[in-house]
């Protein structure tokens, strides 16, 4: 029981990391049909704002988080601007592609800059105590910082939903994804609303990637990229396009990986592999996973 | 009537073509430097890659990214056969090898078509699967079975040795393995495209439902082009071996990232077009190369410029962008660089004058 509980902490915050990048992918994807595939390296990348935020400029975390969540907006409203925009209406693969280059460019980018040498999310926190911390409940110790991490993520989410469905600007982005040339002849401007929507997906990303980091202290310029896949693939289990879908999907990926990792240890080192069986047969049982509307391929 | 060139001509101009090419390899073989002559061989090496993942991605359409896993396999299954036993004994220190493999040993020749039979049965059995979906999902259940392929490499310590990886692989991939496999892709390769079966290949690219509706069998074309594919992606990944000495499961090295490379090669040299992928294979291994400079410190009109690393991958990757972006048909596009083009393009301009 004990065991149980601790590792269904662990499952919970692990899902609403995945959660909260997967939320990125899926409300890319409803409104462009586009894999971002940089999506994950952006999360890198604020991780790294962040990092140098707290340790160059010495700005306590929370700031450092802020400074970061806002850089990653920043960065997610370039990119599409740059490399997104031009290819509105080119075949959806060449978007594809380019989505590709781009995550290549930020990670040789990262490389660059930051350099290819791992370091310590940890030199973020001065004060390292509240990192230590575990509670016990019924039993099980669990780090303190497991909580602070599902609190903040639904905190998140909360205001997620919020903005998408008690804002006008969340009224757009769902239509967008409904229809775009209808929508803008209703007179929204459909590229600000796309825009806003990579920024929101980026912030999410980043605060991801810092509480990520606080977990895996391990930063360096390919950390995005298996958790990347792995969101779009929550994105997909949930229903790709659809937010609570991403939810869903991130919670349960998080769980069923802790658990199976828990409980057959001798597959521990092919944990990353559990999640790509799981998405090939999601696509072949349930293509537009759980919470997804079908769509039906016309000529 | 456009005036074409006859088969025997075509025949001869290719025949002597081919005996040219032969004889500056020789050349190059005698009188290059040994780094020269590394990416030369290494050209011949991305070209079997790009050819066989421009069957896969540009003319069949099937948008994978699992190459890497294909070369991987090549490249394991291929080292593992030639390899000495003594040299297996030694490099095996986290757990020893299994028996089965530990005594096993072959000439080059059987080494690359047994990676390259590997690789196609792999991609017969991950066909099954992912082939069933489309477009994006497809891409990302590749890359995902890519990266199980990498992951098992990772863990199945007792038959790749895990994350150590092979050392002390004999450099057999002279120039005369690589430019002479790469001949068999493409001749193969050519005739399969320029066969009934490319027809089909190329119709379910362009619409697959549609074909589908004119009686072609998508599924089991997309496998086909898959499995064959996937062979030559094996051989190169023999040669690859065979080149590096060295090969370990790292995400940069056989991983997603030289999927990557090879997806940049075709783009840059049009989807679809078998020698648009080898010229794009040839500029970017010249390129890459090239750009090492750029790793190294230089003096640029007075101003010293300490070697940054990773530059030369921003560059590339800047590139790739920018082409897709503003030139997004690459170099040859669709079109194919043959000797009734070649002689349309010379010609065609002044014959449009003279029948005004």
């Amino acid at each position: 029981m004990v065991f149980f509980l601790q590792n269904l902490f662990n499952g919970i915050m692990l899902g609403g990391l995945y959660a909260l990048i997967a939320i990125g992918y899926t409300m890319v994807y409803g409104i462009l049909r586009l894999i971002n595939f940089a999506h994950g390296d952006v999360m890198m990348m604020g991780v790294y704002f962040a990092f140098y935020a707290a340790t160059l400029l010495s700005l306590s975390p929370l700031l450092s988080a802020v400074v970061a969540i806002l850089g990653a907006a920043l960065l997610g409203f370039l990119i599409d601007r740059v490399a997104y925009k031009p290819l509105r209406n080119a075949p959806r693969i060449s978007a594809l592609i380019t989505a590709i280059g781009v995550s290549f460019f930020l990670e040789s980018l990262a490389v660059v800059i930051f350099g290819a040498i791992p370091k310590s999310f940890l030199n973020v926190f001065k004060d390292r105590t509240i990192l230590n911390k575990v509670l016990i409940v019924a039993g099980a110790r669990i780090p303190l910082l497991t909580f602070l991490v599902i609190f903040i993520t639904a905190v998140i989410l909360v205001v997620l939903f919020f903005i998408v469905y008690r804002t006008k600007i969340g009224m757009a982005m769902r239509a967008i994804s409904m229809d775009i040339p209808t929508t803008s002849l209703m007179g929204v401007n459909v590229d600000a609303v796309i825009g806003f929507t990579f920024a929101l997906g980026s912030a999410l990303a980043a605060a991801s990637g810092i509480m990520w980091a606080m977990r895996f202290p391990n930063v360096h310029p390919y950390m995005g990229f298996m958790p990347g896949l792995k969101a779009f693939i929550a994105a997909v289990f949930g229903g790709i396009g659809s937010i609570p879908g991403a939810v869903l999907g991130g919670v349960l990926l998080g769980l069923i990986e802790i658990f199976l990792a828990a409980y057959f240890p001798s597959v521990m080192g092919y944990r990353d592999a559990f999640a790509f069986i799981i998405l090939i047969i999601i696509l072949l049982v349930k293509p537009s996973g759980l919470l997804g509307k079908k769509i039906v391929e016309k000529v | 009537m456009e005036k074409k060139l006859s088969a025997r001509t075509n025949f001869i101009l290719t025949v002597i073509f081919v005996l040219f090419m032969v004889f500056l390899l020789y050349l190059a073989s005698k009188y290059m430097d040994s780094y020269k002559l590394r990416v030369v061989r290494l050209i011949a090496i991305y070209g079997i890659m790009a050819v066989s993942l421009n069957l896969i991605n540009g003319i069949t359409g099937i948008f994978s990214l699992g190459h890497a896993g294909f070369i991987l396999i090549g490249a394991y299954t291929a080292s593992l056969l030639t390899l000495s036993p003594e040299q297996k004994a030694m490099s095996f220190i986290i757990e020893p090898i299994v028996p089965w493999l530990a005594n096993v040993h072959t000439d080059f020749l059987t080494a690359t078509l047994a990676g390259g039979a590997l690789a196609a049965v792999f991609a017969f059995l991950i066909g099954w699967p992912v082939l069933r979906l489309s477009g994006d999902y497809l891409a990302i259940a590749s890359l995902g079975f890519a990266e199980v392929i990498r992951i098992v490499a990772l863990n199945a310590i007792s038959i790749t040795n895990g994350p150590l990886g092979l050392k002390g692989i004999p450099e057999y991939s002279n120039i005369w393995w690589c430019y002479g496999w790469l001949f068999v892709t493409v001749l193969f390769t050519a005739s399969l495209v320029n066969s009934s079966y490319g027809r089909a290949l190329k119709a379910v690219r362009e619409d697959r439902i549609a074909a589908e509706a004119m009686g072609i069998n998508v599924f089991k074309h997309q496998l086909l082009s898959f499995v064959i594919g996937a062979f030559f992606a094996g051989v190169s990944g023999s040669l690859y071996a065979h080149w590096l000495t060295t090969i370990d499961p790292r995400i940069t090295t056989l991983g997603p990232m030289l999927t990557f490379y090879v997806l940049i090669m075709i783009v840059l040299g049009g989807l679809g077009s078998i020698s648009g992928s080898l010229i794009g294979a040839a500029l970017f291994a010249i390129l890459f190369e090239w750009l090492r400079d750029l790793e190294e410190p230089f003096t640029f009109f007075g101003i010293h410029v300490p070697g940054i690393k990773g530059m030369r991958i921003l560059v590339i990757s800047a590139i790739f962008i920018l082409v897709m972006i503003f030139w997004q048909r690459g170099i040859m596009g669709r079109e194919e660089l043959t000797w009734n083009n070649l002689y349309r393009w010379l010609f065609a301009r002044r014959k449009g004058g003279e029948k005004k």
